[in-house]
């Protein structure tokens, strides 16, 4: 299991933030070529950040790239430069079946070409029109390639010619959809920013709102939103004390030869193991344990 | 001869005189004396107030040689200090000592009268702007004296700098000499380092902008010591002076040094109730102060004190119960200016009650713990404040050194490369403060603790922090700006940097 | 290659450098470096351009670079970038 709670957009054009970002403690780094950079200045920072991921260190990091949209002049250039230094994985804006299709293809041809492993390169559609929400499931599947989903709900919004608010009523259904089909093919759902850096109470409600419906993780636009996503995402002290007495009465009726056992009354099967299993785990690797 | 920080240091100085090496930062420090102090008296017949700083300069009987000391509570917004010097060179006197606790860019007429040989001398304890560069380019006849905070008021308080006239920049004085820094248009709070100057020169002059009728209420520094008082126009820019609001640092990567600093205090063990605390005013060292408010009221803990020069924010935490009282040598903004003025838990200290190592006793002594910044710091733990890497002159101790040596856990927080800059070297340019007093580096990308502090890090083992050596640091610092060419410099010595105790820590060459 | 035009890459923020290339009417590679490192890492700074002009094979440039303190990843970048506009 990796953890993917935070995904930090770092634009693409900047060294000085690039330089800094493996510091700032993100699970997840994505370097902007898209909406961070002028038309005029694309070419500049897709050499600068081939030549950052080449030499620098992110430490415990991920490194995912945002390439312009395959609709675009860029689009295929940046891929080109960019699969070369191997990052963890590309966004893919605006995203449709076929755009997931033709990355997969290209990425297999430069796997090839460079020798590096099959499918080393790892794929996430950004979610943000409502052809390719509708399409969410087919997506997915399009490619082995796909480890989770981004959700951008400033431009679906935009699409679907509705207004964002800070409650996020208006994203419900795509939050749900999204979520529901990565967790269909165990993806990560990673839920859209929050842009409003001053309303503290109102981006901790948004998390809370995001995980509340399955979403995963969150993407994030400024680094002091990091620590806020992490401890949201954390599991509660009462999850991981649950967890550890679930875990506990299973090695107890092993032990007593029990096959089915049950906790506070309650029948313990298979998934609440799974589910305590995978808090502890997750606890273990947010250093709560 | 070779001191204690391993500098090559002559025995002799050129303008400086003969050199006492420093031996160690607690060497030197239980038996000291203090001078005699001549003054004139003042009968009933007698009026202090003076008509013009010609005037006065006249009657203090200015002449070439002399040590005029000054403060720097006006900081760069201050006018006083040009005021009389420009007095002074009209005078045709030569040969001027400036003991001025700091020079900040606004004293760049400074620069003229160094090369007119009108100054020939400076005794600071921090330096920045043009004075400073043209210091460090040679022009100044005798080397630049650079103190600690303590170190200057135990200068002053032993002879050792002796000050023939001082002059107070005073926001509020009245007609018999009492001062205060709370009233008037350029309030600027404590003036705790002026105290010295006015309890040790042979003449006292307040220069002010608020000549108020007799007595001044509060009293801050006393007409006992006061010899005339000149009324001008104006004694600064109420805007240089302190700034609206002292803010946290935005900055992605500041704010992470500083929770890696806060956790370190956290784990310390020393974060109980009773803890003291000092951090300076820059925006990293304020978030620090900000993570441990935070543990402070999560923990429900209640410290003694903060001190030093105080900000809007520390006054936050004495206001909401986090520390019992403040001691306060400067304030940095308004809002200080104001609980100064008003609140009586936010008390003054002089220069000498704050960091002199020869006294019975200063207040960083009771210091829990100190957040300090860093220019270079060495793999010896030895930190420069003084000199950029290129070897000029850019700042200086201030009360860097008195602090790491007072408080029991002295943190160092910096990034660990400024632009290209590693900050972490083999060797630090100037030696400023001694590495036997620094007990932790903490950048974004680790944390050095202080191989003599054993008992830190078996303290820190548990925990999650990114402890490495100070080595591993330089090293990565390293692997991304690659090696920095090295800063020969055999030139003519520019500066003495004295430690607190007075003996000679390093020297500062002639930037080529 | 060939350098034709004028060409600018990079921004005058600190951790960056801007560099202008222009073409040049004899051969040989002219580089005028401002930084605010110069003393501390001008040499080293100085080599990284010429290697990267030279991993172009370009013989006869002109390059003017104002470095606020870029590492030599970005060094690296902005020189491509300038040099691939030129072209």
């Amino acid at each position: 299991m990796k953890l993917r709670r935070s995904m930090l957009f770092i634009p693409g054009n900047n060294p000085g933030m690039i330089q800094n970002a493996g510091v700032l403690g993100a699970d997840s780094i994505i370097l902007d070529l898209e909406d961070a950079v002028a038309v005029t200045e694309k070419d500049s920072a897709r050499i600068l950040v081939r030549n950052a991921i080449k030499t620098l260190d992110f430490y415990n990091s991920e490194i995912v790239v945002r390439i312009n949209p395959l609709s675009t002049d860029f689009g295929f250039e940046d891929i080109k430069e960019i699969a070369k230094v191997k990052p963890h994985a590309l966004l893919i804006p605006k995203s449709t079946t076929e755009d997931i299709k033709a990355c997969d293809d290209i990425l297999k041809r430069i796997e090839e070409y460079e020798g590096f492993e099959n499918n080393h390169i790892k794929l996430f559609p950004l979610i943000e029109t409502a052809y390719g929400l509708e399409n969410v499931y087919n997506i997915i599947k399009a490619s082995d390639r796909v480890e989770g989903v981004l959700l951008g709900a400033e431009d679906l919004t935009a699409d679907l010619g509705i207004k964002r608010s800070r409650e996020g009523e208006e994203i419900f259904y795509a939050r749900c959809k999204v979520a529901s089909a990565c967790r269909a093919f165990r993806v990560d759902a990673i839920d859209t920013p929050f842009t409003d850096l001053n309303d503290y109470e109102g981006f901790v409600e948004d998390i809370k709102r995001a995980k509340s419906i399955g979403m995963t993780g969150k993407a994030a636009i400024n680094p002091r939103q990091i620590d806020t996503i992490h401890d949201v995402f954390a599991p509660s002290k009462e999850e991981i004390e649950y967890a550890k007495r679930v875990m506990k009465a299973q090695e107890d009726a092993k032990r007593e030869g029990k096959g089915v056992f049950s906790l506070d009354g309650k029948m313990v099967d298979a998934p609440i193991i799974q589910r305590a299993d995978n808090i502890l785990e997750k606890a273990r690797l947010s250093g709560l344990l | 001869m070779i001191n204690a920080v391993s500098k090559e240091i002559p025995e002799y100085i050129e303008g400086y005189g003969k050199v006492k090496p420093f031996e160690g930062a607690f060497k030197n420090i239980n038996k000291a004396q203090k001078t005699k102090v001549s003054l004139n008296c003042k009968s009933s017949f007698d009026d202090k107030v003076i008509g013009s700083i010609e005037e006065v300069l006249k009657k203090c009987g200015l002449r070439d040689g002399m040590t005029l000391s000054f403060h720097h509570h006006l900081r760069n917004g201050d006018y006083v200090l040009n005021m009389v010097m420009k007095e002074v060179a009209r005078l045709g006197v030569k040969d001027i000592k400036v003991a001025a606790s700091s020079i900040f860019p606004i004293h760049e007429p400074l620069v003229e009268l160094i090369k007119e040989g009108v100054v020939t001398g400076i005794y600071t304890n921090y330096m920045s702007g043009s004075v400073a560069q043209a210091v460090s380019l040679g022009y100044l006849k005798y080397p630049v004296i650079m103190h600690t905070h303590g170190g200057r008021a135990r200068a002053i308080e032993s002879g050792d700098l002796h000050i023939d006239i001082a002059f107070i920049a005073s926001p509020s004085c009245d007609n018999y000499g009492n001062i205060n820094g709370v009233e008037g248009r350029a309030a600027c709070g404590s003036l705790g380092y002026a105290i010295p100057d006015a309890m040790y020169a042979d003449r006292v002059v307040a220069i002010t902008d608020n000549l108020l009728s007799y007595p001044l209420c509060p009293i801050e520094i006393s007409q006992e010591y006061v010899d005339y008082v000149v009324k001008v126009e104006e004694i600064g820019d109420p805007k240089g002076i302190v700034s609206g609001t002292t803010r946290i640092t935005k900055d992605p990567v500041g704010l992470k040094i500083a929770k890696l600093a806060s956790k370190i205090i956290e784990e310390s063990g020393l974060l109980k109730d009773g803890f003291s605390f000092q951090t300076g005013a820059g925006g990293t060292t304020l978030a620090v102060a900000a993570y441990v408010k935070e543990i402070m009221k999560r923990k429900n803990i209640k410290g003694s004190f903060a001190a030093g020069g105080i900000t809007g924010y520390i006054v936050e935490m004495l206001e909401e119960g986090l520390f019992n009282c403040l001691f306060d040598v400067q304030c940095f903004d308004l809002k200080a200016v104001e609980s100064y003025k008003n609140n009586r838990n936010h008390q003054g200290m002089s220069a000498s009650m704050y960091g002199n190592p020869h006294n019975k006793g200063a207040v960083v002594n009771m210091l829990d713990v100190m957040i300090l910044g860093a220019t270079e710091i060495d793999t010896d733990f030895n930190v420069n404040v003084t000199t950029g890497s290129d070897g000029f002159i850019m700042g200086g101790s201030g009360g860097h050194s008195d602090t790491a040596a007072g408080a029991k856990l002295s943190i160092v927080t910096t990034q660990l490369i400024k632009g290209r800059l590693p900050i972490v070297v083999d060797k630090v340019t100037t030696v400023t403060t001694p590495g036997e007093t620094i007990d932790a580096l903490v950048t974004e990308r680790g944390i050095a603790i202080n191989p003599k502090r054993q008992d830190l890090i078996e303290r820190l083992k548990g925990t999650n922090l990114p402890i490495m050596s100070i080595e591993e640091l330089k090293s990565l610092a390293i692997k991304m700006t690659g090696v920095p060419k090295k800063y020969e410099n055999n030139g003519k010595i520019v500066g003495v940097v004295e430690y607190r105790d007075g003996t000679v820590i390093d020297v500062i060459r002639q930037v080529q | 290659m060939e350098v034709k035009r004028i060409a600018k890459s990079g921004t005058f923020e600190s951790n960056d450098i801007y560099i202008i290339v222009e073409p040049k009417g004899d051969e040989g590679i002219e580089i005028n470096l401002e930084s605010i490192v110069m003393k501390q890492f001008g040499e080293q700074i100085k080599k990284t351009i010429e290697d990267t002009v030279k991993s172009f094979k370009i013989k006869s440039i002109k390059i003017t670079a104002k470095d606020r303190g870029a590492l030599d990843y970005t060094i690296k970048s902005r020189v491509e970038t300038a040099i691939k506009r030129a072209l």
